[in-house]
């Protein structure tokens, strides 16, 4: 029992493997005895494998260390011992990169590429990685003879070598033409293939050459080259936008017909990855995958099914021919190609056969790695948002799998996936929310624990009966961690605000936490208990419904410049900038397909574009002292990307100002600008009060000016449009060295007007109850108007044009409009300049003559109501 | 087992090993030398970005050469051939006037390193053959081996296209060592 165990031990420590846990150190030192005379080969051997072993070990080996390993490991050139030698190429191959003067090897690799058979390739291999700019003229000879000697080893070695040389620069390539062009047509497979490499290399920006080294109607003789060329010909078609009409197209499908399987897959690889394909055009490539699904290799079964995958995402119809393939892949040997298959059919696959497919699923799901799982997690999320109506089987397969075993990433994929669902199938959310509930009473992980509390509290008071998950909630008090107790107090808490009939349980609840052993949870149980005994509906809506809608950055930036500089007055919230709501999350759902590449990135709080611009605006003294920046706009263009000076500009909104940052970029290498401003025709009641030029703006290197212009005193003229000139000072310059010529002469250069719109003046806020923020702000001055919106065929349409021109944001996902609806309500909110509230609802309905809008306006200012109800006029 | 029986092989009946490390300014003929010890005849050499490495074999002794290049940016990596070094061989042309200080300089400068402390010093002057070569005395002269105290030197005339001289001055060197 003990030798048992003592071996299991082992195993798990070292698995066989004689090198496991050497010591760098202890390595390094022994690799000096390779200085020692006479050379005992094998021991010597020895040594290079373990200094070999622990570099590729990723070990750190610091410039000294190595330098000295790698001269004690040049003296065994004296021995001529063939495997010693070989053992000192890879040495010299992996050190020539952390050790220093690895040039002292070339004479004797240079004489060993013209030496023995056996180790002239290796040598020319080893030759090349110690080989600098500066070394390349004293070998190019040498180089030039290996690439067309007639060993094929020697040739493709230096073939190879000679594309690592030029991996850094095209100049260096190129001195390698004519001996490639030379041995294109050798009679070696490998030979030609290399050739081929080092030619498209050469090349690669060369379209006409490259369409010669395409087109060329030759029989290549590796398998290799042909699928090169497809690859080349499948990227000019790319570039060149050709569609499947081109004579390349042809070619790419022709190979469909070659005989080795490596070309066809390529070919039809090649063609389902091409951006502007039809039906007609893809079907020749699937019928191949196709044929590969029943091959008796694994590998070419696993090629197939996971290019059928990639293309499912994008053309769904083009593989359901394949389906019944599929399905028998589903019972693979190989795990790999079933997972796969089934992923592909969960995308292909329609309604009626969900069932059949989670069933055979659920048969083989405890046999695959959490990888795997994940991927059909992820299979499953985009069917829920293609057949809602199957949430049903959908969600009791999630369930089951939250109960079986897994690793963190594969609970947190399920968990994201019934949140998503939740979020996006009312129907779908009690049942949901019941799983999630269940999970939480034994969840390991503090993490998914606390967004799942998060969600309760969001969530589960707004249902038919949310009684019923307090139970779960308070049970997390009880039982877990101090972070869970604490997101398991707010949540009760939200409870308590939105529910008056629970509230007076809810408080009972909460002071009980009042006693808890952690400081957060009872801070936070004082906290909400307090408010909630208020009962006043708006305090509540403000505090615990509502979170904080500030940027997490700028709030630290704000109190610690507030404690910095003693002052009577209190801290105001408003002079800290707003969170800008990330962007990524409405990404993820308009693609559901492709959501698993796209990770929410709010997981972090991570400065945001805003608290960049504003640290960057804090550097320049002049606008310094504008306040805070309340919002800044997307990068616009204001030149063709393809001019002479490529122009961004980023207005940022300041209480009074609005300061326009031109992101300029000269494109010509001619030139030298200096003194660079944009000079702005002012839109009536607004006021260019300074511009900061940029001193001077070299070739392809991006410089900033700004425009400072002040806003109207009227506080409803916010828009506004404005002419915009460049003006500055050329000088003409070498295009080599960029020394430019003492005299220059003014010019200018006209831009794309610039508009302010009312969406500069607003922060987009999402607020999690947007019924309890409209109350909180009360019909004091409230506007309402109709307007007919005759351009408009579609609700979607009408709203996404206006939450553009108010630029607020839309809450509880009434952007999405239900099926088959001819009115919706659209509820937006966020912040107006100078950090009044502003709330919009629109209620639309489409007739025959477009659509009809109610617009509703409230806010704490009488002023930012009339802007926002103008805005759509 | 096998390798300390061949050891003890060698020490009765077989070859002594010595290790020499040749070194000299750039273009003073190091490569043909070592070549012409190697291989008896003249070889086409091109300026050793390195070094080189042979082992020749004469009067059953054994001598493992290092050669390594003499050009500006190889001069600070010879200190790492120093080491074992019994022999140093150190090669002049001595037809190049000019740059014999700078030969001198690079001598002495490698002599102060501790690892050549017991080496042996053979200096060659190389390409007597050419009209305006310095003499021995000359060389010896210049780069001042008279007032090296504590060290064996011993300078050799030598045309390495010739091979004249070389064989000189390994029968010195295997005197010296078998001593």
């Amino acid at each position: 029992m003990l030798s048992l165990k003592r071996d299991k031990k082992e195993e798990e420590e070292g698995g066989g493997n004689p090198f496991y846990n050497l010591e760098k150190s202890a390595v390094l030192q022994e690799a000096r005895t390779l200085n020692d005379t006479p050379i005992d080969p094998r021991k010597c051997g020895h040594i290079l494998t373990k200094l070999l072993y622990i570099i590729n070990q990723g070990e750190n080996i610091g410039q000294n260390e190595a330098t000295k390993a790698f001269f004690a490991m040049t003296k065994l050139f004296q021995s001529n011992d063939p495997i010693l030698r070989r053992l000192v190429y890879l040495g010299i191959k992996e050190m020539s990169k952390i050790a220093q003067d690895v040039i002292i090897v070339t004479s004797c690799l240079m004489k060993d590429m013209k030496g023995k058979e056996e180790f002239r390739g290796p040598a020319i291999r080893a030759l090349c990685s110690v080989t600098d700019s500066t070394m390349l003229q004293s070998i190019q000879r040498y180089m030039d003879e290996a690439i067309m000697d007639k060993g094929p080893a020697v040739a493709s070695a230096a073939l190879v070598s000679a594309l690592h040389l030029g991996k850094g620069s095209h100049e260096v390539v190129k001195r390698w033409v004519d001996a490639a062009n030379a041995v294109a047509t050798s009679e070696n497979p490998m030979v030609e293939f290399h050739a081929l490499c080092l030619l498209y290399h050469v090349l690669k920006n060369d379209k006409i050459a490259l369409f010669k080294l395409v087109s060329k109607s030759r029989k290549f003789r590796s398998p290799y080259s042909y699928c090169l060329q497809i690859r080349i010909a499948a990227k000019l078609i790319e570039r060149e936008d050709a569609g499947s009409n081109s004579e390349l197209f042809d070619f790419i499908e022709s190979c469909l017909r070659h005989k080795s399987e490596m070309v066809i897959y390529e070919a039809a690889q090649a063609i389902v990855q091409l951006k502007n394909t039809t039906a007609k055009d893809l079907a020749p490539a699937v019928s191949v995958l196709q044929l590969f699904c029943s091959s008796p290799k694994p590998t070419l079964r696993f090629a197939a099914v996971r290019t059928l995958n990639k293309v499912a995402i994008k053309h769904p119809a083009a593989v359901t021919a394949c389906n019944l393939d599929l399905e028998n892949l589903i019972t693979d040997v190989n795990r790999s190609i079933a997972t796969l298959a089934i992923t592909t059919l969960l995308k292909t696959g329609n309604e009626s056969s969900v069932d059949r497919l989670m069933k055979q699923i659920s048969s083989f799901m405890s046999e695959i790695s959490d990888e795997f799982k994940i991927v059909v997690v992820q299979g499953i999320r985009s069917l829920c948002s293609k057949f809602p109506r199957k949430h049903n089987v959908l969600m009791t397969f999630l369930a089951q799998m939250l109960r079986d075993e897994g690793g963190f990433d594969y609970k947190k994929e399920i968990v994201e996936c019934i949140i998503s669902t939740i979020e996006e199938n009312p129907e779908a959310k009690e049942a949901g929310l019941a799983h999630l509930c269940e999970f939480i009473e034994d969840c390991e992980h503090t993490v998914l624990a606390t967004k799942i509390l998060h969600l309760l509290g969001r969530e589960g008071p707004r249902t038919p009966t949310p009684s019923k998950y307090i139970r779960f909630i308070y049970n997390r008090v009880i039982l877990e961690n101090a972070a869970v107790r604490a997101a398991a107090v707010s949540a009760i808490a939200k409870f308590g605000a939105h529910c008056e009939d629970l509230m007076e349980s809810c408080i009972v609840l909460l002071e009980r936490c009042q006693l808890d052993s952690d400081d957060e949870v009872r801070d936070r149980a004082t906290f909400y208990v307090n408010v909630l005994k208020q009962n006043q509906k708006p305090l509540s809506s403000a505090y615990i419904l509502n979170g904080l809608q500030v940027s997490v950055v700028g709030l630290e930036r704000a109190l610690h410049q507030y404690t910095l500089e003693p002052t009577e007055t209190e801290f105001d919230m408003k002079s800290v900038p707003l969170a800008t709501q990330p962007l990524a999350e409405q990404k993820v759902r308009d693609v559901p397909g492709e959501s698993a590449s796209v990770k929410p990135s709010q997981d972090k709080v991570a400065a945001s574009r805003q608290d960049v611009y504003q640290e960057q605006l804090a550097q320049v003294p002049e606008l310094a002292n504008l306040g805070t920046l309340f919002k800044s706009s997307r990068p616009l263009e204001v030149t063709e990307s393809e001019t002479e000076y490529y122009i961004q500009c980023v207005k940022h909104t300041f209480s009074n100002y609005i300061v326009f940052q031109f992101d300029c970029t000269n494109t010509l290498n001619d030139q030298l600008l200096e003194n660079v401003t944009v000079d702005m025709e002012p839109a009536e009641g607004f006021e260019v009060s300074k511009s900061i030029p940029c001193v001077n703006l070299p070739y392809n290197k991006p410089g900033s000016t700004y425009t400072l212009v002040r806003l109207p005193s009227e506080p409803t003229q916010v828009t506004g449009t404005f002419a915009c000139t460049l003006k500055f000072l050329v000088k003409d310059c070498d295009p080599q060295t960029g020394e430019p010529d003492d005299e220059g002469y003014d010019d200018e250069y006209v831009l794309e007007d610039v508009e302010v719109t009312v969406a500069d003046h607003v922060q987009r806020v999402m607020k999690p109850n947007f019924a309890a923020s409209w109350e909180e702000v009360g019909p004091e001055n409230e506007l309402e108007d109709t307007y007919s919106l005759s351009t408009m065929n579609t609700l979607e349409e009408a709203i996404k044009n206006i939450i553009q021109y108010i630029g607020l944001q839309p809450c509880e996902r009434s952007d999405k409009v239900p099926e088959g609806k001819s009115s919706h309500t659209l509820y937006l909110a966020g912040v107006f300049r100078g950090g009044h509230d502003a709330l919009v609802r629109a209620k639309l309905a489409l007739d025959s003559s477009g659509v009809t809008m109610q617009l509703t306006v409230r806010s704490t200012d009488p002023n930012v109501s009339e802007v926002l109800a103008t805005a759509v006029a | 087992m096998g390798l300390s029986l061949s050891s003890l092989f060698n020490k009765l009946f077989g070859k002594k090993n010595i290790r020499i490390l040749m070194v000299g300014l750039d273009a003073a003929g190091k490569t043909t030398i070592l070549y012409k010890l190697k291989l008896g005849e003249i070889v086409t050499t091109i300026p050793t970005i390195g070094f080189n490495v042979e082992s020749v074999e004469y009067k059953n002794i054994s001598f493992t050469v290092w050669d390594v290049g003499g050009q500006d940016k190889i001069r600070p990596l010879w200190r790492h051939y120093f080491q074992n070094t019994q022999g140093l061989i150190f090669v002049v042309d001595s037809n190049d006037r000019e740059r014999v200080a700078e030969a001198k300089d690079e001598l002495s400068k490698m002599l102060q390193e501790d690892d050549l402390r017991e080496a042996l010093l053979l200096v060659f002057a190389n390409k007597q053959d050419l009209p305006n070569a310095m003499s021995c005395a000359d060389i010896t002269d210049a780069l001042g081996l008279q007032n090296m105290r504590n060290k064996k030197w011993y300078i050799q005339g030598a045309t390495a296209t010739a091979g004249t001289g070389l064989y000189e001055g390994l029968d010195w060197l295997s005197n010296e060592l078998g001593k």
